[in-house]
């Protein structure tokens, strides 16, 4: 099922001039309405009416979240207040927190974009969708209740917390969706157990579920213990909230982005320099149709690819692979780019192997070393030192056959590795500065 | 015919060795034999205990990595060629051994070999079939 025929199929071709022309009138609005704009395109020698195509969107240059605090709060807003109709604001683990305004077309378009998604994740009028995403500053909550209503489900409102509560109305309503982020999924399925209950006997038959990382194997994890389509979306409040991106249930692989309202590029996080077609780095969006907070090239810091191959599903709007990591925690090793949960990945693809490691980088003369640090536990432990040795170079081997570096591997005893909740301190650069 | 062994991961840190005993100690659990497997990063503690399940739940307590596995307990002649004789029978077997390690046994005046085969009961009727003695782990926690 499509929600917007004409839109989510059309050829790319007109898909393109689309974009140009809505490229060509953002770039006009905020240079006449954002001063920071203004500033930034007369620094680079950029004039709005310069931009004739795609190929000129590499010229103009890049937003970045400091940008936003430094205009907090509604510095980058590029209409005035009476025009703003919704106020949202992302957490801020580190300082202000940054602020977006929606218009009230922007509303209308999110609703929209947020109906296209669940849609293509397969959800109907008829569906009971039970909303777990938090209702608030953070726009997962309303985000999705208003495309929900619009698709016609019915929406129940619950927001986080209480589980028991939540478990109870989900089983006696009889919900057939459920909004919530990937670990919550998991967690209720649990606390389900403990009640003496399987949910996968509840009528849930969809999970859309965003808002932070999560690997293949924690969807087949999540399918097999919820009894769900697990279905990944992705969003940021920068841009939009949830709904910039959906799977669609036919492929689940890979996230469609709405490119009659984004344009995403792919840079080295590093030069900023554009990469060629299908390589991996920094998602770079460009909002092409928002009035509140349009943003020129916002940088992510989300490191994918862009599929280019055309999905099953017949949408024309090309995906973006599943979020492999965050630039900020990218290492440069022997010229190599490396993230954390790329490691991450591989480690959790080896059957016993638990996903506590770390990684120790360091110096040996003129080359850089990476020693990973992982947990032995009863899965992977043998008396035969054979066996142990075999597991570390087969875990040696995969980080070398996916980063094209070789490391060491330091068997460690479990638990030695420091647990954290939230963010967990996954390297050590040990290296000079 | 089998003996139960318990394995311990331990880090090649200081005080890790100290602290396996320990805790086995404070429960009253007697170490019969044991044998430490090491490479640069890790070392394999191999113990035979005089009571396996208290040892297993109190080093798992105690938040090490263990597990149990079966091992052959073999009596030899405290002898020149004793330990040599044993071998030459599973070698002609072809069985092979995956580790080994030894103690005397002071009253017997007797070696006691702890083999670790891959293939545990063909090793054992290989051994009996040629008059070998193999000790139960009662006959090896009461020596």
């Amino acid at each position: 099922m499509i929600w917007n025929d004409e839109f989510e199929t059309l050829p790319r071709e007109a898909l393109e001039s689309l974009q140009v022309k809505r490229l060509q009138q953002v770039a006009e609005r905020v240079y006449a309405t954002v001063p920071f704009y203004k500033q930034q395109f007369d620094k680079a020698g950029i004039k709005p009416e310069s931009i004739k195509s795609l190929d000129d969107l590499q010229r103009l240059p890049f937003t970045l979240k400091q940008d936003m605090r430094d205009n907090y709060p509604y510095g980058l807003f590029a209409r005035p207040l009476d025009q703003i109709v919704r106020i949202h604001a992302s957490s801020g683990t580190t300082g202000k927190p940054t602020v977006v305004g929606y218009t009230r077309r922007d509303i209308e378009i999110w609703t929209e974009l947020m109906a296209r998604s669940f849609v293509a994740a397969g959800v109907n009028r008829g569906d009971i969708l039970h909303n777990a995403y938090g209702y608030g500053l953070f726009t997962g909550g309303l985000g999705a209740h208003y495309g929900a209503e619009k698709v016609g489900a019915s929406v129940i409102p619950m927001s986080g917390g209480n589980t028991k509560k939540q478990l109870m109305i989900m089983q006696d309503f009889g919900s057939t969706v459920l909004t919530c982020t990937p670990s919550y999924s998991l967690y209720l399925a649990e606390a389900a157990a403990e009640e003496g209950v399987d949910i996968r006997d509840f009528k849930l038959r969809i999970g859309i579920l965003g808002a932070e990382p999560w690997s293949e194997k924690m969807r087949n994890e999540i399918e097999a213990k919820v009894g769900i389509k697990a279905i990944d979306i992705y969003g940021l409040s920068e841009i939009l909230g949830p709904g910039v991106g959906i799977e669609c249930i036919e492929a689940q692989s890979g996230l469609h982005i709405w490119e009659d309202h984004f344009i995403p590029e792919i840079i080295d996080p590093i030069s900023g320099d554009l990469l060629p077609e299908g390589e991996q780095g920094e998602l770079v969006i460009t909002t092409i149709t928002k009035e509140g907070i349009p943003l020129i090239r916002y940088r992510t810091r989300d490191i994918t690819r862009i599929i280019t191959e055309p999905c099953i599903c017949g949408r024309t709007h090309r995906r973006l692979e599943r979020m492999c990591g965050r630039s900020d925690d990218m290492l440069i090793i022997r010229g190599v780019n490396v993230y954390p949960s790329q490691i991450e990945s591989v480690l959790m693809d080896i059957e016993g192997v638990e996903p506590h490691y770390m990684l120790i980088v360091d110096r040996d003369g003129t080359l850089d070393t990476l020693e990973v640090q992982v947990e032995v536990n009863e899965k992977t432990f043998s008396d035969e030192i054979k066996v142990l040795q075999s597991l570390s170079r087969r875990i040696e081997k995969e980080i070398k056959d996916l980063l094209g570096i070789s490391c060491r591997i330091r068997l460690v005893e479990p638990k030695t590795i420091t647990r954290s909740e939230g963010k967990a301190q996954r390297v050590i650069d040990n290296r000079p500065k | 015919m089998k003996v139960k062994q318990i394995s311990i991961f331990i880090e090649n840190k200081s005080g890790r060795l100290a602290e396996v005993t320990r805790v086995l100690g404070e429960k009253g659990v007697n170490i019969r034999a044991l044998s430490l497997a090491d490479t640069s990063d890790f070392g394999i503690l191999r113990l035979l205990v005089d009571n396996t399940d208290v040892a297993l739940e109190t080093l798992k307590e105690g938040g090490f990595t263990v597990n149990k596995t079966e091992v052959v307990a073999v009596e030899v002649p405290d002898q020149p060629g004793g330990l040599c004789e044993i071998l030459q029978v599973l070698d002609s077997a072809e069985i092979n051994v995956e580790y080994m390690y030894a103690f005397v046994d002071r009253n017997a005046g007797n070696a006691v070999i702890i083999f670790r085969f891959d293939e545990i009961d063909s090793a054992i009727d290989t051994l009996q079939g040629k008059g070998i003695n193999i000790l139960s782990g009662e006959q090896l926690y009461n020596l």
